[in-house]
């Protein structure tokens, strides 16, 4: 029988190894598995490379794992986001390393590395210092910069439904990487707000298929980040 | 003590926004950038359905929530709380920038830091040293979206000109733009340079040459206009 449901946090993440790389799901708040994360700072598992859209907020979620010490590189677009203190200073002092990709860029290697794609041609950042040092090659007259696909050893992603399958649902924007990170990671762990049995869900509104899931935590009150920055909490 | 009231020449943010916003035809999905590109979406005229994308994941995205109403996971792309208009769908990260990529895309308006004469268009950084490189979506925008329109100053705080001969800035894309809206003037980007559609009132077209960091050429509608 195949139940991928997992009681404890420090369970779902306890084989989170150093130097791992975890894709983490998320843009901004919406859809941060900020309890899976909080679950990594507390197991402690360090130089991780972690691929998220951006670099978290205040000192709580990706921000905290960050300040932590845990992460050796991010590979965002974005890592400068209003309320994003930890990333720049250590950025700026050389403690953490930053590969920089365009959003679409992204999504497409990280969709391309679950769906077996090495590589790809695409003809973002062409001409641009992004591109620079990449194989570039002429399509019907265009120029295309090659990106290879992106995989992980790890993905935490937050949804809003599953069932013990690992079949996926998700609560509108929060759904942005998640479909695409379960499908790179060799283990997807899920936190979801509401688990239920298998055959509860219609086939017709499931957004990941439970193939691409290993492990799924019923979270049902999930912390709201933008509320922990403004009430000033920290983490741990 | 007196405080000198700041002069206003030409158009100003919601008078540019404005501007742009009759030039998004009736049908087309748009994406809209961050600042004054945004603010476009409550000008364009009644009558025309725009579908409004924003490459979080939401097509037709409606406007800001009450703040009663505000949903920490129904966001836009500058992280700010939004509402689904009827007919909105969701997707995720590769879906939405294959809509942008794919060319499915009708029009985005974004800002700028610079603009060159061939349309080559610098956004995303000024290059310095000490800067954290952030780019999200931008580049992806002008590779794939089909016509790009930028609102922008027509010149920095300090009175650089942004509309040069080439960038100084790394670039975003290049030969990608079409029309800018900045606060002096309409300008057409053609094979043969910037070409001034429209002079906001009271400006006149040496003015904006003064402020332009190379050679404006006179759009046939101003040039008629002259003649008569």
């Amino acid at each position: 029988m195949i139940d991928k449901h997992i009681d404890s946090l420090s369970d779902a993440v306890a084989d989170i190894f150093d130097g791992a790389t975890v894709m983490i799901g998320g843009f901004g708040e919406a859809g941060s598995p900020i309890e899976l994360i909080h679950a990594l700072i507390d197991q402690g598992a360090r130089n991780l490379t972690v691929v998220n859209n951006n670099t978290g907020s205040g000192h709580v979620g990706l921000a905290a794992l960050i300040e932590n010490g845990q992460v050796g590189k991010m590979i965002c677009s974005y890592p400068r986001t209003v309320g994003s203190k930890v990333f720049p200073e250590l950025y700026r002092s050389g403690k953490i390393e930053l590969e920089l990709v365009p959003q679409g860029t992204l999504a497409e290697r990280i969709r391309a590395g679950g769906a077996g794609i090495p590589a790809f041609y695409t003809a973002t950042s062409v001409n641009t210092p992004l591109a620079d040092g990449k194989e570039l090659r002429n399509f019907d007259g265009r120029d295309y910069v090659m990106e290879y696909g992106l995989r992980a050893d790890f993905a935490l992603i937050k949804s809003e439904c599953a069932d013990n399958h690992g079949n996926l649902t998700y609560n509108k924007t929060a759904r942005n990487f998640a479909p695409i990170m379960a499908m790179a990671a060799k283990t997807t762990i899920v936190q979801t707000g509401t688990l239920f049995e298998v055959g509860s869900i219609d086939p017709e509104v499931i957004v990941t298929p439970g193939i691409f899931v290993n492990r799924i935590i019923e979270i049902p009150n999930p912390a709201q980040e933008s509320k922990l920055i403004a009430e000033g909490r920290s983490y741990p | 003590m007196s405080v000198a009231k700041k002069q206003t020449i030409g158009w100003g943010r919601e008078e540019m926004a404005k501007r742009t916003a009759l030039d998004i035809p009736d049908g087309s999905y748009v994406n809209l950038g961050i600042g004054i590109p945004e603010m476009v979406a409550q000008y364009v005229p009644e009558g025309r359905e725009v579908i409004y994308h924003t490459e979080n994941g939401l097509l037709g995205m409606g406007p800001a929530p009450a703040e009663d109403e505000v949903d920490p996971e129904l966001i836009n792309a500058g992280k700010k709380a939004v509402t689904v208009n009827p007919g909105a769908s969701f997707f995720h990260h590769a879906d939405s920038f294959a809509m942008i990529r794919g060319q499915h895309i009708d029009v985005c308006v974004l800002g700028a830091m610079q603009i060159s004469e061939q349309g080559d268009l610098a956004n995303w950084s000024t290059g310095e040293p000490d800067a954290i490189p952030a780019v999200g979506g931008a580049m992806d925008l002008v590779a794939g979206v089909k016509t790009i329109y930028v609102i922008t100053q027509h010149c920095t705080k300090s009175g650089e000109p942004k509309l040069v001969e080439s960038c100084s800035y790394p670039l975003t894309g290049k030969a990608v733009v079409t029309r800018i809206y900045t606060d002096l003037a309409v300008i057409d980007v053609t094979p043969d340079g910037f070409e001034v559609a429209e002079l906001a009132p009271g400006i006149s077209f040496d003015y904006a040459q003064e402020r332009t960091g190379c050679k404006l050429l006179l759009g046939s509608q101003l040039a008629a206009a002259a003649n008569q």
